[in-house]
């Protein structure tokens, strides 16, 4: 349990840490420990609150929406908070029969079903506020959830974390910016 | 139900509250040896099991949105789901209310050790004119001490606490006993350039963060997060640099869960014992005392106060001037932030340093006449902080569209954006007071607490003032400020926001006109002291924790002092 994994973390910081500043490698062991205990628990989800149709619908949703998504657990993330919060649900299950509907109205078939390229065609119209019309509003609403909570899991996920960078959230022996990116930076800036 | 134990023990200092100042004064009574007895609204506290310090959003279900999403309907904890602080803007069955045409928001953390397990970290020192604002500008009044009365105070707190910080020889930010701050972050160096430019001085930060082993805890492990509470104590809280070392004496009884409903006054006017609602089993308690030193925040200590009525004190214990909850004030509050593009990528790597700026901008122009009374100080953000819930939402709406396009502009924006927030002096007013409100009581059936807030020009001249300061530092570093066009009134921070309220029960010289002396002794009941921010006279443009813990502890000496005289 990730509980249990991090009180031996905590442990790791705090011994070393009274005995002085933190040796580097039970900094690592730190990092490595915490990435560890956050891998997913793996097997096959079962949705919570949404059809196994609506799900399916999300996930292809989902990673269309940021390649990739499925790894950072967004559809997953997405149906837990729906199965706490009938408001959320709603939003879900009423925005993926959106979807369905338009799909169907124009190419005879929902939204999973339909070729990548119809796909593409409705939600280039859904991206953008630019085209609300009365026909499109509901759908552009939906679409700006779905891509706000895609977003959302992926980055705070670990494999967003990895992909955009971020190298922090663990115990470091001593703080130092690296003069590259300070030369970087001023290098770019009014102050070059 | 009301209960008494006989023969139930007489503590010579009953303390209520165990934040900044109770923490202090708890730490610093147990250490000459006094039986003191701490009351706590809230429950008690295992940093190591509490805080979530080092935990990834991806180790909880909800990711820090909070059961069903709640952030996402403006409902989430405020400042996030892993803040330490026990509380928020609302309590549960503890409501206060807000009169016609005023707006307050009042922040309160039920738990050992208060808004310090959560807190900025922010240590600043008052200057020495900041005691003395009637006599420079004849607005306000003037402190009844001097700079010289509370300078050893400040000596005392900071070696104790430890904060970071360097001497600069600044009149408007007094150096102390300081301890090394780390370097700048890239964006922290591009401000520093901005503001020697326009120079304003841009100073390391001065922040209760330990970065070297101090007093049995270690030095920073640089996580940044020290607003999610430190498990190794290496930032200030009172809980665990002040009230579990305390415990340790022997001599203090820690009370949680016990929510202080009157001061319990004899025929001579003295409090004897303090009633309080163990709130486990919404039964009514008593503990016996010599004295009682109030420490429950600025607006409980007032609360509790005007609840306290009897014969001869039908308008509150220690009320005599008319004057306990009047002179509340907050520190205003702005902010503002752009995207630089000169951090457009950098270099990636790891910044988290300690859980807050590394250099701020302490008021620069005190010896300058500006258009407003007083000043601000500037604190600074910005950085490739922890992905988390909603860090995202500016570039979802600006950019829009999905697929690769939509990462990439969220890659290229990650780290790129600074921010600038003034916190600066409001001048106390008639019209901005707190009183008990006679409609409302919580659910123990304690009166609650109506605010009054009004800010006046002096404030939102400076938030303008503000506002032109921050683009230019913006446009000086070569970002570009989104024009804002609303009134001042709707840019300002709403009083309380800024979590800095003091002044409701005030020290000064006349007892007609503030309940407390120069000692932050009640006038009228000389067994009453008052160690958090009431006593404070102004609210000065530096977060007020340092002068708590100071001013406490120089309460406590004297406390201790008159009691050993016998004088209490």
């Amino acid at each position: 349990m990730p509980i249990t994994t991090r009180r031996d973390i905590l442990g790791t910081i705090a011994s070393a840490a009274l005995l002085g500043p933190l040796a580097a490698d039970a900094a690592q062991h730190v990092h490595e420990e915490a990435a560890k205990s956050a891998v997913a628990t793996g097997g096959v989800y079962k949705p919570k609150a949404l059809t196994a149709h609506e799900f399916d619908t999300l996930k292809t949703l989902c990673e269309i929406i940021l390649p990739g998504a499925s790894k950072g657990g967004a559809a997953e993330f997405i149906d837990l908070l729906s199965s706490q919060n009938p408001e959320m649900l709603a939003i879900y299950t009423g925005g993926i029969a959106w979807l369905d509907e338009a799909m169907k109205h124009h190419h005879q078939t929902d939204f999973l079903s339909a070729k990548p390229e119809h796909r593409t065609e409705l939600l280039d119209v859904l991206a953008y506020r630019k085209n609300r019309t009365d026909h499109t509003a509901a759908g552009i609403r939906f679409f700006d959830w779905a891509r706000r909570m895609t977003v959302d899991a992926y980055y705070t996920s670990a494999a967003g974390m990895k992909e955009i960078g971020y190298s922090g959230n663990r115990a470091v022996r001593e703080f130092k910016t690296p003069q590259e990116a300070i030369d970087y930076a001023i290098k770019r800036s009014p102050f070059a | 139900m009301f209960q008494i134990t006989r023969g139930a023990p007489v503590y010579d200092v009953v303390i209520i509250g165990s934040g900044a100042g109770g923490g202090t004064v708890t730490k610093v009574l147990a250490d000459k040896g006094i039986n003191v007895a701490l009351l706590e609204a809230g429950p008690g506290l295992n940093p190591e099991k509490d805080f979530k310090m080092l935990e990834w959003p991806y180790q909880v279900p909800h990711r820090g949105a909070g059961e069903g999403g709640a952030s996402y309907f403006g409902k989430g904890r405020a400042f996030g789901f892993f803040s330490a602080h026990a509380g928020g803007w609302q309590l549960e069955g503890e409501p206060y209310t807000v009169a016609e045409g005023s707006k307050f928001n009042w922040f309160r953390s039920r738990i050992v050790g208060g808004r310090t397990n959560h807190y900025g970290r922010i240590s600043l020192r008052y200057a020495d004119y900041d005691l003395k604002p009637y006599s420079r500008d004849g607005i306000g009044s003037d402190w009844p001490i001097s700079y010289e009365d509370i300078a050893p105070y400040y000596d005392k707190a900071e070696a104790f606490i430890g904060v970071t910080g360097s001497k600069e020889g600044i009149r408007s930010a007094p150096d102390g006993v300081f301890q090394k701050c780390p370097p700048p972050r890239v964006h922290e160096v591009l401000i520093k350039k901005a503001s020697d430019k326009l120079g304003i001085p841009c100073i390391p930060n001065r922040l209760a963060v330990i970065t070297q082993p101090t007093n049995g805890r270690p030095a920073c492990h640089y996580c940044g997060q020290c607003g999610r509470g430190c498990i190794p104590a290496s930032n200030y809280s009172s809980s665990q640099v002040q009230v579990f070392p305390a415990m340790k004496t022997g001599k203090v009884t820690l009370i949680t869960n016990a929510m202080a409903r009157e001061l319990i006054t004899n025929d001579e006017g003295k409090v004897t014992a303090v009633s309080y609602v163990d709130k486990l089993t919404r039964t009514e308690k008593q503990i016996k005392c010599r004295t009682v030193m109030l420490a429950a925040s600025c607006c409980e200590s007032t609360r509790l106060l005007l609840n306290s009525k009897g014969k001869g004190h039908e308008n509150g214990l220690g009320n005599s001037s008319g004057t306990v909850g009047k002179y509340l004030t907050d520190n205003t509050g702005f902010g503002l932030g752009a995207r630089i593009p000169a951090l457009e990528g950098m270099p990636r790597h790891n910044n988290d340093g300690m859980g807050g700026a590394h250099l701020y901008m302490p008021w620069w122009l005190w010896d300058k006449k500006t258009d407003f009374p007083r000043g601000y100080h500037i604190e600074i953000g910005g950085g490739y902080n922890m992905p988390g819930i909603g860090s995202f939402a500016g570039v979802c709406r600006q950019h829009e569209g999905y697929g690769d396009s939509l990462k990439k502009a969220i890659y290229d924006d990650f780290g790129t954006h600074v921010s600038f927030a003034g916190r600066g002096e409001m001048i106390p007013n008639k019209d901005t007071f707190c009183e008990i409100d006679p409609n409302v009581v919580d659910k123990y059936g304690i009166p609650v607490l109506r605010f009054h807030y009004k800010w006046t020009d002096a404030e939102y001249k400076q938030v303008q003032h503000m506002e032109k300061t921050f683009t230019d530092l913006i446009e000086t570093m070569g970002g570009t400020v989104v024009k804002n066009n609303r009134p001042v009134e709707d840019k300002i921070s709403t009083g309380g926001d800024i979590i800095h309220e003091v002044g409701a029960i005030r020290m000064g010289d006349d007892p007609k006109t503030s309940p407390l002396n120069k000692y932050c002794q009640s006038n009228d009941v000389k067994n009453v002291f008052v160690a958090d921010a009431a006593p404070f006279v102004s609210n000065p443009d530096k977060n007020p924790t340092l002068t708590i813990v100071a001013l406490a502890w120089r309460t406590a000496d004297y406390l201790a002092e008159e009691m050993r005289k016998g004088n209490v």
